[in-house]
């Protein structure tokens, strides 16, 4: 049976992993190359580096540290933050990711994704989409996309956005909720659950992760195919493995023994 | 010496990055003449399978094949393994390698497509790719496309229905999943295949 996934993702500033809330207040978290590799063997079903400054400051994801952090890892891995073109992309791959994924740059220039879908292959193509609830109309979930790591509206809606780059070639969607993100009060299921139902592509739901409850609300309730989280695991507060048990109880396909 | 052929189709660095985790030396190329000295051929590959025909293009499908026959060791991974069969539909018109009969289809209705994630081999028959690899074991697939289950068939996987995960045919391997990216099981296997005598 195909399992849902846990994935573990190290917000990289700098080289260093980092946490924050609501995208500020950011705290040094460790090393990523040594995080990796401990979540990985903690049960991680898969990596997740961000660069999360990488946007604003114009600066491209070091290549260096994903070398180093993809020496070792024998799991998927997929790298975000700064990557514009498909060139950037491309120095990505080679310094061992398995998957990029994109957000500001695929909205400034949606054709990018198929760019790099047609040399890299869909299934290497993550969108992330990082989304914010707008006041309910008439009962229906809106919610708008947001760049620059949260800190550009672009009014585009987040349900017709997802369709859109399915339809351009990306072979899975990141969804960050902002209004959840390092809050821990648990992923926003009804936004998941649109826009999981409104594509065929698997749907990573990310933002709000507090307990083992909230991984078995997104998977049963939310219909995401894999769930990602930060912090919850670089402090310790639960261990990949004991999670992944727990939702294996709960009667949620797992990974589990590795 | 692992030989991987490069058709542009993808990134060689993950399976490039495994064997040499295993202490192989990985020479890349797209050359025929440095296949035809190959005693370890790798093909990968993601995508399209229409991107196979660039392996035909360059002259490199007629060496792959002359290679088998001389009893050099084959893999195809992902793509590079639905490349073993006859064809597929997702471009009927081009030509796989025909190492194996069959055609590679989609995913029946129902089942969601991409298959993506990890999932469940299981051993059907003796293997020597498989030798040592616990069964059932977890391993990460990414396709929306597969092989039905063939004589040849050593590992399953269900999803949807069960199709082909491992095929081997004497010195020939294919492997439907991502070996690189399956943890411990996977790179048991690519050091089976490193460690075949030729």
């Amino acid at each position: 049976m195909l399992t849902k996934r846990i994935i573990a993702c190290l917000d990289c500033h700098a080289g260093r992993v980092v946490k924050g809330v609501n995208f500020v207040n950011i705290r040094d978290a460790g090393d990523p190359a040594e995080l990796a590799c401990l979540h990985s063997a903690n049960g991680a079903d898969e990596i997740v580096l961000l660069d999360i400054t990488a946007t604003h400051e114009a600066r491209n994801t070091l290549v260096d540290t994903v070398r180093r952090t993809a020496r070792d890892l024998f799991v998927p891995f997929t790298v975000g933050g700064g990557i514009r073109s498909l060139a950037d992309a491309a120095a990505i791959f080679d310094a061992g990711a398995d998957k990029i994924t994109i957000n500001s740059a695929a909205v400034a220039d949606p054709t990018v994704i198929t760019a790099i879908a047609n040399r890299f292959g869909s299934q290497a193509v993550v969108l992330a989409i990082d989304a914010k609830r707008l006041p309910r109309s008439c009962g229906k979930i809106g919610a708008e996309v947001y760049v620059s790591g949260g800190r550009k509206p672009t009014g585009l809606d987040a349900t017709q956005w997802a369709k859109e780059v399915e339809s351009r070639g990306a072979g899975e969607i990141m969804l960050t909720s902002m209004d959840r993100d390092g809050t821990r009060s648990g992923f926003d299921l009804q936004l998941t659950s649109t826009i999981a139902g409104a594509v065929s592509i698997p749907v990573i739901a990310s933002g709000g992760a507090g307990s083992v409850q909230h991984f078995v609300e997104v998977f049963r309730d939310g219909n995401a195919d894999a769930a990602l989280a930060a912090s919850i695991f670089h402090f310790g507060l639960e261990s990949i493995g004991e999670l992944k048990q727990e939702l294996q109880r709960a009667g949620i396909p797992m990974r589990w023994p590795l | 010496m692992i030989t991987l052929v490069d058709y542009h189709a993808g990134n060689l660095a993950s399976v490039r990055k495994a064997f040499e985790h295993l202490g192989c030396t990985v020479e890349i190329t797209e050359d025929p003449n440095v296949v035809r000295s190959a005693s370890h051929i790798v093909v990968p590959g993601v995508g399209h399978f229409a991107a196979t025909e660039q392996l035909t293009r360059a002259g490199l499908t007629d060496v792959i094949r002359e290679r088998i026959s001389e009893g050099a060791n084959f893999l195809g991974i992902c793509v590079g393994m639905q490349w073993m069969f006859e064809s597929s539909t997702e471009a009927p018109d081009v030509k796989g390698l025909g190492a194996l009969k069959g055609m590679i289809e989609k995913f029946p209705s129902g089942a969601k497509v991409p298959h993506v994630g990890w999932n469940q081999i299981e051993r059907r028959q003796p293997s020597r790719i498989l030798e040592g690899v616990e069964s059932p074991s977890f391993v990460y697939y990414t396709h929306s496309y597969r092989a039905p289950v063939v004589d040849e068939t050593v590992g399953v996987t269900s999803y949807g229905d069960d199709f082909s995960g491992v095929v081997e045919k004497g010195n020939v391997f294919g492997i439907q999943f991502h070996p690189e990216k399956s943890g411990g099981a996977g790179l048991k296997m690519l050091e089976n295949f490193a460690r075949l005598a030729c």
